[in-house]
């Protein structure tokens, strides 16, 4: 018989300790364990146990309310993208849990740790349509790395290690624990250890020493290499490795939209943003190139463009840590499986110091054709309506790419990445693999959480800002230090886009009749600025980052602006098109 | 290139809804499972998948590198027909009435090297191992006597090779799950 005794409330359980407690106190502990100290959530039924002991350790960790569970699960993406921790999320049974599943589809395919817990109905009732039953289990599995349902109290400790660890480890990635009430209820021996591994799982491929040799074979015999890199440079913390290979080798490189700040944009080798709107030079250049060396990045489709016109002349080096991604969608000749801080600091060592100037030159050629054809247009326009791009270009000035950028999806998504400077990692977040229109709003508050030493702007356009709008009320809650930049064009600019140049300029419903978005902010006690003249618009974006807490600037844009270049979809990416 | 027959075989943990997040990776591209057995392994506390499916070469190697990739699976790998032995299992329920009417039956079953599992006031069932076609091939055969009931088994195979793709797991399962 074990001994019975109650924990004072706010003692921290250290591991192996045995202490009689309910699986809801089990849950807190843990996170404390995990040293979690702010979670997002929304209560509910089936999670009012775990509600009532967080109640407890108020001080421990801070629990963010969310005003909908898909803000809950994107705030937690921003805090994880800007703070380079697990995002935690609590919600409740049914319509709390399916809540969570875009938010969950986005940090799966973006990578992106997060642990949700979810509540459920009383395990004798499930199965039963019980009120505010779901499968969530069925639901979650096509967008989690893992998930799992506790029945009982004692798998509490076990299932929320693995949880941490799966979420956290080898290619990151969204997991989901479903706790029914009365396993948070009842009451068990709780110790805790952290999961350091699991018998079934491998989260970083062994190096295998002759794929770098090969690699590097390939790479030092190159006459115009190339390398594409994405966001695995940035969850490998191997921005350092990075940078030296590139340096030592003198090979141009351009990020993917997830690669974005894993490198200075001024750097003299990042040559620009790959994809369907991505720069022309590494667009075009990389059916040019004779080695394509890829690192931590998947060959999207909006990378590629038409698979069957790319890079079809190069040889492919493929750095990356998920088997599953080799030859997904391009055929490797060199796959080197591996944590990417590992494989460049061992490659590193075995290539030639290297310049490739006239090659490098091919890039700098096309950045003057593309300034010329589009960049200047944009970002210093004739027309008299404003562009994205002067107003990026401006908060670039006020902010010396120091800020972190949060972006939603769509048109303002597009400039702010191509034309926001940046000078440190970990400064992007967007939804860059689902594209989920909402997740700025509830991302740039979680990422003003999860960075609180640094500004945080979040660009939203007036599509995206409505889809989680009622985040406002978080971020006043909060006092979270967002900036919220509405890139208001009265239309889905996107879609209306494509209905200009592939449609026939039917604007099939594109166009936004809008509310009141100052009356809205105003509304939300969050200061706030509308622009519509060029002459308004400096000052209004300098108090708009020089004020000291949330802030929403609203700026009206030319309705009917496009962003260029753009590969047409189905096209290749040498058929890039620049207006 | 071309579609042919597949036998997926995967190493995995006993964990409820391991066979859906499997199914899903074929779900997802609309690959048509044709059968699908769970069983234990050659190694105590492991299990074992074998998927049958007709697909090109190409989709197959993706899709079981996304089966690898589940935290739940040890190791998944593919094969063509002549790199298995493999066995499905037939059931056939017929009148016991057919086999006091002559002998054509009892010829049949004997033919196809097939048996007599039980033998009923009411009907029989007869059990054929083999391949697929083969099943068919008796099924078509005791057809004209009415068969009250079929059921045909998943497909079950072991790799041709000397070891198993197993065999680098004997360690693994010293250590608990």
């Amino acid at each position: 018989m074990e001994t019975v005794d109650t924990p004072t409330k706010t003692e921290v359980l250290t591991t192996n300790t045995n202490k009689r407690i309910t699986g809801a106190e089990a849950v807190v502990n843990i996170l404390l364990e995990e040293g979690v100290d702010l979670i997002f959530g929304y209560p509910g039924g089936a999670i009012m146990p775990v509600y009532d002991s967080l109640y407890d350790y108020q001080d421990k960790i801070h629990h963010v309310l969310a005003r909908h569970e898909q803000g809950a699960t994107h705030a937690a993406q921003g805090y994880a993208r800007a703070s380079g921790k697990v995002g935690v999320c609590l919600a409740t049974s049914g319509p709390g849990a399916t809540n969570l599943i875009t938010g969950l589809a986005d940090a799966q395919i973006d990578s992106t740790p997060l642990v949700c817990i979810t509540g459920q109905v009383p395990s004798a009732l499930l199965g039963s349509d019980a009120f505010q039953e779901t499968d969530v289990i069925g639901i979650s599995m096509p967008v989690t790395k893992w998930n799992f349902q506790v029945t009982r109290a004692e798998e509490i400790p076990g299932a929320l290690a693995k949880a941490f660890y799966i979420a956290r480890s080898g290619r990151p990635g969204p997991v989901l624990v479903d706790i029914t009430k009365d396993a948070q209820f009842q009451e068990f021996d709780f110790s805790y250890e952290k999961c350091t591994s699991v018998r079934s799982y491998i989260p970083t491929p062994k190096l295998d020493i002759s794929t770098i040799d090969k690699a590097a074979e390939l790479i030092n015999n190159a006459k115009r290499p190339f390398i594409v890199f994405g966001q695995g440079v940035i969850l490998g913390n191997a921005e350092a490795e990075f940078k030296t290979f590139i340096e030592k080798t003198g090979i141009p490189s351009a990020w993917t939209i997830m690669g974005l700040s894993a490198l200075e944009t001024d750097h003299p080798l990042n040559v620009g943003m790959l994809g369907m709107h991505g720069n022309y030079g590494p667009n075009l250049l990389t059916n040019e190139c004779d080695v394509l060396i890829a690192i931590g990045m998947r060959f999207d489709d909006r990378v590629t463009g038409n698979l069957s016109k790319y890079a079809k002349q190069a040889k492919v080096i493929h750095l990356e840590i998920d088997p599953a991604e080799i030859d997904k969608n391009v055929k490797t000749d060199v796959a080197v499986l591996g944590d990417c801080k590992e494989s460049l600091s061992q490659l590193v060592k075995k290539v030639n110091p290297a310049s490739h100037k006239i090659w490098l030159n091919r890039f700098r050629e096309c950045d003057k054709i593309e300034n010329e054809k589009v960049i200047q247009n944009e970002l210093y326009p004739k027309a008299d309506k404003l562009s994205m791009g002067e107003v990026i270009r401006i908060i670039n000035e006020k902010t010396n790419g120091d800020a972190i950028l949060v972006t939603d999806v769509g048109q303002h998504q597009m400039v702010a990445c191509r034309y926001t400077k940046f000078t440190q990692s970990k400064s992007n977040i967007t939804s860059g693999g689902l594209g989920t229109m909402g997740f700025g709003l509830p991302a740039g508050l979680g990422a003003a959480l999860g960075a609180p030493d640094r500004t945080v702007v979040a660009v939203i356009g007036d599509g995206g800002l409505q889809m989680t709008i009622q985040e406002f009320a978080t971020i006043y809650q909060t006092q979270a230090k967002v900036k919220v930049l509405l890139l208001n064009n009265e239309f889905l600019g996107m879609v209306r886009q494509w209905q200009q140049l592939f449609f026939d300029k039917r604007y099939s419903s594109t166009e936004m009749i809008n509310p009141d978005f100052q009356t809205i902010a105003k509304g939300y006690f969050i200061p706030t600025n509308k622009v519509t003249d060029r002459d308004e618009l400096e000052d209004a974006i300098a108090a708009f980052i020089d004020h000291d807490g949330a802030y929403f600037l609203e700026v009206m844009v030319g309705k009917e602006n496009n962003v260029f270049p753009m590969v047409p979809s189905g096209s290749g990416v040498a058929e890039i098109r620049l207006e | 290139m071309e579609k042919q027959e597949f036998t997926i075989m995967a190493y995995t943990e006993d964990q409820v809804g391991l066979l859906q997040r499997i199914t899903i990776i074929f779900t997802k591209r609309k690959i048509n499972i044709e059968s699908f057995t769970a069983s234990e392994s050659e190694m105590d506390g492991i299990y074992r998948f074998t998927i049958a499916v007709t697909e090109t070469e190409e989709l197959v190697a993706k899709v079981v590198k996304q089966i690898e990739k589940q935290v739940e699976v040890h190791k998944a790998a593919y094969f063509k027909k002549p790199e298995v032995v493999q066995q499905e299992l037939a059931l056939y329920k017929i009148h016991t009435e057919t086999l006091t009417n002559g002998l054509d039956v009892e010829r049949i079953v004997r033919e196809h090297s097939a048996r007599f599992l039980t033998i009923e006031k009411e009907f029989v069932v007869i059990e054929k191992a083999g391949y697929r076609r083969e099943a068919f091939a008796l099924f078509e055969e005791l057809k004209p006597f009415g068969i009250k009931e079929f059921v045909l088994s998943g497909r079950v195979a072991v790799a041709r090779n000397e070891h198993s793709i197993g065999q680098e797991l004997i360690d693994l399962t010293e250590i608990p799950q």
